[in-house]
């Protein structure tokens, strides 16, 4: 169980994460709402988030929407990232 | 008017992870997995399908789709609409024979809403998977999944809509089944038929080009769209929303995401069009129960999750 916190200006929140989930399905399950919620699957770039801080690990995900800098800057899509520690994000306007 | 184009006969997916995606379209969906080529790519189809493929997956970077083909009734019709296609002002590039594995002669264009879409003629006839084409039995064993039954259209979102069924129309003898028109008399949708169905292809306008809004496959009934709706939860896999019905065509439905994210649909049921019907039209300000009928709300995932 990891505890995941979200920085978006200027409420700071935060929800609880079973292993083995991604960053969007913890938000889902706790119905959070905080994060929008797509394909869920690394494709359409709905649940792009930015790692503030924290470890995890990854799926491959489309880089229509994360490029290799924006990966290099901490850009994420949340349905593919896995938290391996506590984890604080920040949410990134469409 | 009938120019010749006969239905929908392929559709290249792109995938991030191709094992994901085959464990989704194979063993989920219940495609048959009938070829694989040396660019990787990996050719299934549904099971009543004649010809040899209707679905290319391909690994990239990015999901979506490459392009959609619609087979046409032979080589002369093929070598008119190229043509026709280059009259009116069409790129057309050429893509020789078996350069897909078992296709013939295929052209490409690109429609002004920025997709990629192919014709041609002839491609390997393989039959109904586990049928005997005398004295068939009413359906083979050893399905997985869904068992869909064919891959039967897209749903396309994409700028100029308008001209893209003025093209289809004109060129490719296309119908307007049926469409979407706003306040101020704007095609924001059109519903398109090359056959009796509903729709063989559909767009949506949006700013964006060349976006993919679903892959569609047909099951037989009510109770395998249910079927398919226990399966998705049994899987895990991504839901968008249903199982429901839609106003547009009155296809009964269920839609998902493949692992990628690009969404599929399994439906059964819809309306039928003959050439002399005229196009059924929703307005925009009753999108809602246009497309999902019983809630009669749009999600906002509809309209802006795309791949």
């Amino acid at each position: 169980m990891f505890t995941i916190t979200v920085e978006s200006s200027p409420t700071r929140q935060s929800f609880q994460i079973s292993t083995g989930d991604s960053v969007l399905v913890g938000s889902e399950k706790c119905l959070s709402n905080l994060i929008p919620v797509g394909c869920r699957g690394g494709g359409c770039g709905v649940c792009k988030v930015r790692v503030v801080e924290g470890d995890y690990s990854s799926k491959c995900m489309s880089k229509a929407h994360i490029c290799d800098a924006q990966a290099a800057d901490g850009y994420v899509l949340a349905c593919r990232v896995y938290p391996l520690s506590d984890m604080c994000i920040e949410l990134v306007k469409r | 008017m009938k120019k010749g184009v006969m239905r929908p006969g392929h559709v290249q997916i792109r995938v991030l992870d191709l094992e994901e995606a085959l464990e989704h379209y194979r063993d989920l969906l219940g495609l048959i997995e009938m070829d694989r080529d040396t660019q990787g790519r990996v050719y299934l189809k549904g099971w009543t399908e004649v010809d040899k493929f209707s679905v290319v997956l391909r690994k990239a970077d990015e999901p979506g789709m490459d392009f959609m083909g619609f087979k046409v009734l032979n080589n002369e019709v093929l070598s008119q609409l190229e043509s026709d296609l280059t009259a009116y002002g069409c790129d057309v590039e050429q893509i020789s024979s078996g350069e897909l594995k078992g296709c013939g002669r295929r052209i490409r264009f690109v429609a002004p809403t920025g997709h990629s879409f192919e014709l041609y003629a002839e491609k390997e006839q393989t039959g109904k998977w586990g049928l005997s084409n005398v004295n068939p039995e009413a359906w083979p064993r050893g399905l997985k999944g869904m068992k869909a039954t064919r891959f039967d259209h897209c749903l396309l979102y994409g700028p100029n809509v308008e001209a893209t069924y003025q093209l289809f129309r004109d060129v490719l003898g296309f119908d307007l089944a049926e469409q979407v028109v706003d306040p101020e008399g704007n095609r924001i949708a059109a519903f398109l038929t090359a056959s009796m169905k509903a729709h063989d292809v559909a767009f949506i306008d949006c700013p964006e080009p060349g976006k993919f809004h679903h892959a569609s496959f047909f099951l037989d009934s009510w109770e395998q769209v249910l079927r398919a709706g226990d399966l998705i939860s049994m899987t895990d896999t991504s839901i968008d929303i249903g199982p429901t019905r839609h106003g547009l065509t009155h296809g009964q439905t269920i839609y998902f995401f493949d692992p990628s994210g690009n969404r599929n649909e399994v439906f059964c049921g819809g309306d039928y069009h003959y050439p002399d019907h005229p196009p059924v039209t929703w307005k925009a300000e009753d999108l809602g129960k246009a497309i999902f009928y019983h809630d009669r709300v749009l999600n906002e995932r509809f309209l802006s999750v795309l791949t």
